[in-house]
């Protein structure tokens, strides 16, 4: 799950990470009352769930509290279209300004979860302000690590090294270790997957402060942080995959005409792969799960249908745990609920497959059978085309 | 031969007296698995489908010479009981449960450094041996015993390769499903290296999917250390950058962990790669330079 600027802000400031001073303006007018108080100039920031919003004129530097709200006027509200957020862009409903202070210099420092080690990694470059994978495909030594044993934590030491590897002057070393330190407790204590300050500011008048920060939660930890689940921006998010967030779904609405229902993701994926292969372009990504139950299959048909580009629908199933028998019911019943305005192509495979066969044949509804994933493939390939 | 779990594994089911431990514990039974016991903490005493309930891991291994434990409890429990089965110096620890924090799992890895405990998963179908013993939650049928290794991040495309190889009239050694989460027990490299050592498995399949690196692993230590055919396929080719595919580790992130990448790699280790997941047993036979029966 990701959150705004200024919601991660507010969490790492909570773990006495340093951050500049700054408040959530909803309309321009607040803007402006915010950079009275606080003085000029202040920046105005578009709050978005995407980087790469200064190139599109998503952050703005105010001399004067009327700039200050002329600024939050054109970017409330604006389509924002970034590099991450593709063609379509996305609509801004917020500006976070802070103040602004004079920046001596900017670094990055950033931390993952390592694969490889299975270690939580801080990771610091001088290059602060550039992608740090533009970093990391050409300049890879810039990029100083320290692997975290995750019974000790991150120690001072290690921080040390990143500060010293990073060049901080000796005076601001201990603040340095201070908000690694602190970014580290805030990563661990709230089951982050991602944290990234970019840039991390020396400032002039001698503090080390994160001028942005973007924080990424595991899907899987957010069961015991209500606050952080509290953070969550619905208008962030594709509705459709909400609505299947909802019933145990796991949907990602992709741009072809082929809407598809798998159970498993690996399966779920290579179906997606065959369509492809086949000529044809999926809708959808959509597993099911190993324990789906009819009215599952009931939800999955409704938000397949809900997508006004799908020309065909093929379900692929490979029943374990799952039964075929179930699916075919969840099938017929959604199809009976909602109609079908498309060509339904169903391979089925796996546990009690003779008896979900049946089902589909009794149902008399016009179903295209397939007998691998390949025959299912083609056919949906062949009847999404001739619907066009 | 066949690699970690044979007929003579003995088996603990943790979470046994929940709906899906009872299930699947009902499951192994029908398939031959020796289910030794079970674990509950506070329902010792009791039995599900015959089998003794006991209040820890240490006392179902003291009362059952039990070596092998597989978890179906909640993924709010389940690191902590991964914990006790490796404590209790169990040999081989399946956990299917979804769902687990990865930084519990993170914690978890640096535990169980340096003790002699295997771990499979979390978040896989589980381990079997055709014919011999079922630890996990694959449909036991589509199996038959055989010659072809079986390795994959997935669980039902695992029944899809598994199901060629045997619909082609060859069967399987050993079946393994590492699982989907960015930080598990076993690697492919851990199943690799087992099935080059064991004499019974011929060649392998290995099923990748797209995120990390671990395919990139894999095919350097192929090239580097196997003699025995391997074919591979990555699931995700048509999967779009910054979209998270249902399995926690199954994003392409800054560009990296693509299929393109991941194939390349196969590639030149010299995997024969099948081009669609519905070749998987064809591009198998041809490696072998088989017929189809």
């Amino acid at each position: 799950m990701n959150i705004h600027e200024y919601q991660a802000k507010e969490v790492l400031a909570k773990y006495g990470v340093a951050v500049p001073r700054g408040k959530v303006a909803d309309v321009p007018s607040e803007a402006e009352v915010i950079a009275m108080e606080f003085g000029t100039p202040v920046v105005v920031k578009a709050q978005i769930h995407a980087g790469g919003r200064g190139k599109g004129g998503g952050i703005k530097l105010a001399r004067t509290p009327e700039e200050a709200r002329e600024f939050a006027k054109q970017i409330i509200g604006m389509t924002l279209v970034t590099a991450q957020t593709g063609p379509q862009g996305k609509k801004v409903k917020r500006v976070l300004v802070e103040q602004a202070g004079a920046i001596q210099k900017e670094l990055y420092l950033g931390m993952v979860i390592d694969r490889a080690t299975s270690r939580i990694v801080m990771m610091a470059s001088t290059e602060g302000g550039m992608e740090i994978e533009t970093v990391a495909a050409h300049t890879p030594e810039k990029i100083l690590k320290e692997f975290i044993d995750p019974a000790l934590g991150l120690m001072p030491y290690q921080a040390r090294n990143l500060a010293f590897g990073l060049s901080i002057p000796p005076e601001l070393t201990g603040k340095a270790v201070k908000f690694m330190m602190g970014l580290y407790n805030a990563f661990v204590e709230t089951d982050c997957s991602l944290a990234e300050i970019n840039p991390l500011v020396l400032t002039e008048g001698g503090d080390v402060i994160a001028l942005d920060a973007k924080m990424n939660f595991d899907g899987n930890g957010l069961f015991r942080h209500k606050d952080i689940q509290a953070l969550r921006d619905f208008d962030e998010e594709d509705p459709t995959e909400t609505e299947a967030s909802k019933f145990d779904l796991s949907y990602i609405r992709l741009d072809g005409n082929i809407g598809c229902m798998v159970n498993g993701a690996g399966l779920a994926m290579a179906t997606m792969d065959m369509i492809k292969m086949c000529g044809g372009s999926p809708a959808n990504f959509l597993d099911v799960g190993g324990g789906a139950n009819a009215e599952q299959v009931n939800n999955a048909f409704r938000l397949i249908v809900s997508d006004p580009n799908v020309k065909a629908i093929l379900v692929n199933i490979f029943g374990g745990i799952m039964r075929c028998d179930v699916i075919a019911e969840g099938v017929v019943s959604a199809v009976k609920a909602l109609g079908l305005k498309v060509p339904l192509v169903v391979r089925q495979e796996g546990t009690n497959v003779e008896r979900g066969k049946e089902i589909l044949a009794a149902s008399n509804l016009n179903i295209i059978t397939a007998s691998d994933m390949k025959d299912a493939a083609n056919k949906v390939v062949a009847a999404a085309g001739q619907e066009n | 031969m066949s690699i970690w779990v044979n007929k003579d594994t003995k088996v603990l089911v943790q979470g046994i007296t929940g709906a899906v431990g009872a299930f699947h514990t009902r499951q192994m039974l029908e398939y031959g698995t020796k289910i030794v016991g079970g674990v509950t903490p506070g329902k010792a005493g009791s039995q599900v489908e015959g089998v003794p309930v006991f209040h820890t891991v240490l006392d179902a291994v003291m009362a059952t010479g039990a070596n092998a434990s597989v978890i179906y409890v909640p993924h709010a429990f389940a690191a902590d009981a991964i914990c006790e089965a490796a404590d209790a110096g169990i040999a081989l620890v399946v956990c299917i449960t979804e769902g687990i924090p990865i930084l519990d799992m993170v914690k978890i890895k640096g535990y169980m450094n340096g003790k002699n405990t295997r771990l499979i998963g979390p978040n896989c179908p589980g381990i079997i041996t055709p014919g011999e013993c079922k630890i996990g939650i694959m449909p036991g049928y589509i199996h038959k015993p055989g010659s072809v290794g079986i390795v994959s991040r997935s669980g039902t495309l695992t029944y899809e390769a598994v199901n060629q190889v045997t619909t082609l009239g060859m069967g399987q050694s050993t079946c393994i499903g590492i699982g989907g989460d960015p930080v598990n027990g076993t690697n492919f490299i851990d199943v690799l290296s087992a099935f080059q050592e064991d004499p019974q498995t011929e060649a392998v399949i290995l099923i990748g999917e797209i995120g990390g690196t671990a395919e990139e692993e894999a095919a350097a230590f192929v090239n580097a250390s196997m003699t025995k055919p391997v074919i591979g396929f990555v699931a995700g080719q048509t999967a779009p950058k910054g979209k998270r595919m249902g399995h926690a580790g199954a994003i392409i992130s800054g560009g990296k962990g693509t299929a393109a990448e991941k194939i390349e790699a196969f590639k030149a280790a010299g995997i024969s790669v099948s081009e669609t997941p519905a070749d998987l047993g064809i591009t198998l036979l041809r490696r072998l330079g088989r017929k189809v029966h």
